[in-house]
C-alpha cells in the first residue's frame, strides 16, 4: 500500500509503470465500483495509452513532470474534453465541454493521468452524497454508509485505493468533511490558490479546487502542481506560489495551536478523543496549546446558508434549457417562460431546487437587507473573528465532523444535513485554508468507521500548514488502508 | 412585482408560489407545500442573524481584496461554435432553436 508519491517514484525509477498502476486501478474499479458508485465514468482506454506514451518517455531517458503516470480522479463538476461533465444532475446528462478546466491542464502538464470523473452531491449540494442523480455513493470503510458529501466518490475512490489520489471542490467543507468520513487526507485551499476556470460555479465567494489524497505529502504536491495565478480567472490570487514540497519535511519551528472551546459541542465521543490526541501529539512536539475563543462558530450554518444560496441561484440562472442540458419536452411548454420553467423543474433534483428557492427569496424585493446584506456583515464578522484568533495561534485544531458517518438515508431533515458542517462552512466564509487528517476510528457502532481532525490556518498559510499536518501524518504514521 | 414584505406569514404558499416563478420552476401543488414546510424551518433557523449587531460592518462579498483585474486587450480565438452548438438541445444551422418571444413571457 502506498501513497500517490510512492507510486510517482516507483514508477520514475522502472520498478513498475504507468500502464501497470492504470491496469491495477482499473480492475479494481471494476471490481469494487458496482458497489460503492464512486466513479460516474472511467477513461479506459485513453489512460491505457497516455500510461504507454509517459513509459516510453521514462524508458527512453525523457524527461517527466512531478505527477508523470500517476492516475487521477476527477470530480464530475470539473470540466473535461474526456467524456461527459454531469455534476451528477440530470440537467447536464450528456454535456461535453469544448474545454479543459486549468487544474486539468495542470494535472496533464505534470505527467497525470485521466482515469475518471467521480459521482457527487447534484451540483455540490450535499454532505453525503445522496443528492446524486445517479444513486447514492458508500462508503468503502461500510457500504451501508455515506461516504460524505459533496465529494463523496472521489473520497470514496481514494479510500478504496481505486486511483491515486482525486480532485474535490469545497464551498462549505466538500473536500474535508468526506475526507474525514472516508478516512484519507482532503485539503481546502485557501480562497483564490487554484484557478477555478472549468469548475461548474455553485458559490462564486466561497468555492474552491482542492486534493483528496492518501497522504499530505500527495496533497501538497497536488496543490503545488495546480495553483497560481491564472489569466481565465480573475479571482485567481497574483501572488507567487511556495515550494510546499521542499519545506514539507522541515519539522516546523516553535508553533502555537489554537483550541476553540466551541468546537467541543456535541460531538460523538470518539471525535472529542481524536482530538484530544492530537493535542497530546503537539505537546510532545514542543508545540504550544492556547485556548482561543471563536464564539461566531455557531452563526456560520445561519451565515453559509444565506451567501451560498444567494450566489447559487444567480449561478444556477444559466441552466435554462436553451444553450446547452435538458430541455423540457412537455407539450405545455409553449412560450419562453414555460420552457425555463419546465426544463429546470425537471432537470434539477430536490436538494438544488430547495437552494434556488432560499437563495432566490432571500435576495427578493423587501428580504435583501435582512438576509444577505446582513450574511455578509457577519461574514465580516467572522472574519475578523479569525484574524483576532491567528493573532494568538498559528493553526486551528479541532473535529472535521461532529460524528462519523451516518448510514444512508439516516439523516433526512434537511437543516440536520447543513449541520454536518458546522466545522468547516467559516473557513470558506473567511477564505482560510484548512486540512482534515485521519485521526482514528469511531467503533461505537460495531464497524470502523474513520474520524478526522482538521487543522486551519490563515489565507496563505499552506507552506506551515502543510508542515505541521505532515508532521502529525508521520507521527501517526501514515492513513489506514481497508483490508481487503 | 409584489413585495414579498407585506405577506403577514413568516413565509404563506402564495409567496412560495411567487418564489418559484422568480427561479423559474414550474413545481406542482404537492411539491410547493413541501418547500413551504422545509423553507419555513430553515429561515427559522437562519432568524438566529437578527440577533447579532451589524451596526457600521462593511458586507464582506468576497474573501480577497483584489480589485479588478484587466486582461490585455488582445485577440484570443473564440471557441469553436460547431463544438459549442454540439451541446444545444435544439439547433437550426448555426441558429439556437426558441419558442416565440415576441408576446412575453407568461404572466
Amino acid at each position: 500500500m502506498s501513497d500517490l508519491v510512492a507510486l510517482r517514484d516507483d514508477i520514475r525509477s522502472g520498478k513498475t509503470t504507468a500502464r501497470t498502476a492504470v491496469d491495477g486501478y482499473l480492475a479494481r474499479i471494476e471490481q469494487q465500483n458496482p458497489t460503492l458508485n464512486a466513479y460516474r465514468e472511467t477513461f479506459a482506454n485513453e489512460a491505457r495509452a497516455s500510461a504507454d506514451s509517459i513509459d516510453r518517455a521514462i524508458a527512453a531517458g525523457d524527461v517527466t513532470g512531478p505527477l508523470a503516470g500517476v492516475p487521477i480522479a476527477i470530480k464530475d463538476n470539473i470540466v473535461t474534453r474526456l467524456g461527459s461533465t454531469t455534476c451528477s444532475s440530470r440537467i447536464l446528462e450528456n454535456y461535453h465541454s469544448p474545454f479543459d478546466a486549468t487544474v486539468i491542464d495542470r494535472l496533464a502538464a505534470a505527467g497525470a493521468i485521466l482515469i475518471g470523473k467521480t459521482n457527487m452531491d447534484e451540483f455540490a449540494m450535499g454532505s453525503s452524497c445522496e443528492t446524486c442523480a445517479w444513486g447514492a455513493v458508500r462508503n468503502p470503510w461500510d457500504t451501508t454508509r455515506v461516504p460524505g458529501g459533496s465529494s463523496g466518490g472521489s473520497a470514496a475512490a481514494v479510500a478504496a485505493n481505486l486511483c491515486a489520489a482525486a480532485l474535490g471542490s469545497d464551498t462549505g467543507g466538500s473536500i474535508r468533511q468526506p475526507a474525514s468520513l472516508c478516512g484519507i487526507v482532503g485539503f481546502k485551499p485557501s480562497f483564490g490558490r487554484i484557478s477555478r476556470y472549468g469548475l461548474v460555479a455553485f458559490g462564486s465567494s466561497l468555492d474552491q479546487i482542492g486534493p483528496l489524497t492518501h497522504s499530505v505529502r500527495d496533497a501538497a504536491l497536488l496543490y503545488q502542481c495546480m495553483a497560481g495565478d491564472d489569466g481565465h480567472d480573475s479571482t485567481c490570487a497574483p501572488r507567487p506560489v511556495e515550494d510546499v514540497v521542499k519545506s514539507l519535511e522541515d519539522v516546523p519551528r516553535a508553533f502555537r495551536v489554537g483550541l476553540p472551546t466551541q468546537y467541543r459541542n456535541g460531538n460523538a465521543a470518539a471525535v472529542d478523543a481524536a482530538v484530544t490526541r492530537a493535542v497530546e501529539h503537539f505537546k510532545a512536539m514542543g508545540a504550544e496549546i492556547v485556548d482561543i475563543d471563536l464564539p461566531l462558530t455557531d452563526v456560520g450554518i445561519s451565515t453559509y446558508y444565506v451567501i451560498a444560496p444567494a450566489e447559487a441561484c444567480s449561478n444556477l440562472a444559466r441552466f435554462d434549457g436553451i444553450r446547452y442540458g435538458h430541455r423540457t419536452k412537455s407539450a405545455s411548454a409553449h412560450d419562453l417562460f414555460d420552457l425555463y420553467a419546465h426544463s429546470r423543474a425537471e432537470g434539477f433534483g430536490r436538494e438544488v431546487q430547495r437552494r434556488i428557492m432560499l437563495g432566490t427569496y432571500v435576495l427578493s424585493a423587501g428580504y435583501y437587507d435582512a438576509y444577505y446584506r446582513r450574511a455578509l456583515q457577519i461574514r465580516r464578522l467572522i472574519k475578523q473573528e479569525f484574524d483576532t484568533a491567528f493573532g494568538k495561534c498559528d493553526v486551528i485544531l479541532g473535529p472535521t465532523s461532529p460524528t462519523a458517518a451516518f448510514t444512508i438515508g439516516g439523516v433526512t431533515d434537511p437543516l440536520s444535513m447543513y449541520m454536518c458542517d458546522v466545522y468547516t462552512v467559516n473557513t470558506n466564509i473567511a477564505g482560510i485554508c484548512g486540512i482534515s487528517l485521519p485521526a482514528g476510528f469511531d467503533e461505537s457502532t460495531g464497524t470502523r468507521l474513520p474520524v478526522g481532525i482538521q487543522l486551519q490556518a490563515q489565507a496563505f498559510a499552506e507552506p506551515l500548514l502543510f508542515k505541521i499536518a505532515r508532521s502529525y501524518e508521520c507521527a501517526q504514521g501514515g492513513r489506514e488502508f481497508i483490508s481487503a | 412585482m409584489s413585495d414579498l414584505s407585506d405577506s403577514k406569514s413568516p413565509l404563506g404558499i402564495d409567496d412560495v408560489r411567487h418564489v418559484a416563478k422568480l427561479a423559474r420552476l414550474a413545481l406542482s401543488q404537492e411539491r410547493l407545500a413541501q418547500l413551504q414546510r422545509e423553507l419555513v424551518a430553515i429561515l427559522g433557523h437562519i432568524e438566529q442573524l437578527q440577533a447579532i449587531d451589524t451596526t457600521g460592518l462593511e458586507p464582506m462579498t468576497h474573501p480577497l481584496t483584489l480589485s479588478n483585474r484587466l486582461a490585455d486587450d488582445v485577440p484570443e480565438p473564440g471557441m469553436p461554435i460547431a463544438e459549442l452548438l454540439r451541446n444545444a438541445p435544439a439547433t437550426e444551422g448555426v441558429f439556437l432553436v426558441v419558442p416565440k418571444v415576441l408576446g412575453g413571457e407568461s404572466a
